[in-house]
């Protein structure tokens, strides 16, 4: 199945999880903070969070701001 | 001056920091440090293809000893802001979470109907919401009113220096709204700005352009410190009231060479 992560195009095998697809990523698990189509993930949920052929992955992290 | 208090949290500091857009991190510790605020604005952002974790931004922000507000800056509906404060809340680790719904490109005005929403759901997930409002006195009451206990009313559009566009406004929502912390946040661009705001009876002012992008931010920073403080203090002390003509302070009577 095919899943957007921050906009780039991803292939994963069916039935990935959003920890799963961090990890195959290397990417920061702590350090960031996620959502799927637009909805928050909460750190302990992602190892249930089953992705879906055309979900939209976003991770966020902090920045400076006003 | 009188003890203060943001969401039952006692602050020494009425000046509220952004963390954006210095010449580099030490300016920024610097520049905070100058400042005396005890809370600072940080925002999120989108990962980036192939970058790493925040550089270490806000272990060192955090090293201050400040407690940090975060931002939902760039959300454009009620639905994006709470899932943005539900990361921030997470990342962060504070329930602390300055609500950004923007309705116009042009202005970065905020979206009242949008706000207002997410405020209702931010404060039912046990947010303390920082509503970034416009000046408008019913809006600020329907936000009073979805679980708000503080509002930030700008002052001008963010970034655009122009200071209290509408005082009329602002001095209404202060006369309207007695027992409500309020903070002019954005707009702001000299000291003079956020004296006028104090003077106005506001509890603070939070701006970051107008330090951030000064010629040299430390030394800004101080002077807006030194001026919220002095016009907080003759806010308190009790301004004398205007007078549509002259009114002699030396006590003579009548004219000295005249008898």
């Amino acid at each position: 199945m095919r899943v957007t992560v921050n906009g780039e195009l991803h292939e994963l095998p069916e039935g990935s999880t959003l920890e799963a697809l961090l990890r195959a990523l290397e990417l920061p698990q702590d350090a960031q903070a996620t959502a799927v189509n637009g909805d928050f993930v909460p750190r302990a949920s992602r190892a249930v969070q089953a992705l879906s052929d055309g979900d939209a992955v976003t991770c966020f992290q902090p920045i400076v701001g006003g | 001056m009188k003890p203060f208090e943001l969401a039952g949290v006692p602050l020494n500091s009425r000046f509220l920091i952004g963390s954006a857009g210095y010449p580099s991190p030490d300016v920024l510790a610097r520049a905070i440090e100058a400042s005396g605020a005890e809370v600072v604005t940080v925002g999120l952002r989108r990962q980036l293809a192939g970058a790493g974790n925040d550089n270490g931004f806000v272990a060192a922000v955090r090293a201050r000893g400040v407690r940090l507000l975060p931002n939902t800056a760039g959300c454009r509906s009620a639905r994006e802001a709470v899932a943005l404060a539900q990361m921030a809340r997470e990342l962060l680790d504070t329930h602390w979470i300055k609500l950004e719904v923007v309705g116009d490109e042009y202005t970065l005005q905020p979206d009242p109907v949008e706000l207002v929403e997410a405020a209702r759901t931010l404060v039912g997930l046990g947010f303390e919401v920082f509503p970034y409002c416009t000046d408008d006195l019913v809006t600020c009451q329907r936000l009073l009113d979805a679980g708000c206990r503080v509002l930030m009313p700008w002052g001008a559009p963010i970034g655009s220096g122009q200071g209290l566009v509408n005082p009329f406004a602002l001095r209404t929502l202060r006369a309207r709204l007695p027992g409500v912390p309020l903070i002019v946040d954005a707009g702001i661009g000299a000291p003079s700005h956020a004296a006028q705001a104090m003077e106005l009876g506001y509890d603070a002012v939070l701006l970051n352009s107008a330090v951030a992008q000064a010629a040299d931010p430390v030394a800004m920073a101080r002077a807006f410190r030194l001026a919220i403080e002095g016009a907080r203090l003759g806010y308190e002390a009790g301004l004398i009231a205007p007078q549509a003509m002259a009114v002699a302070s030396t006590p003579v009577t009548g004219r000295p060479f005249t008898l």
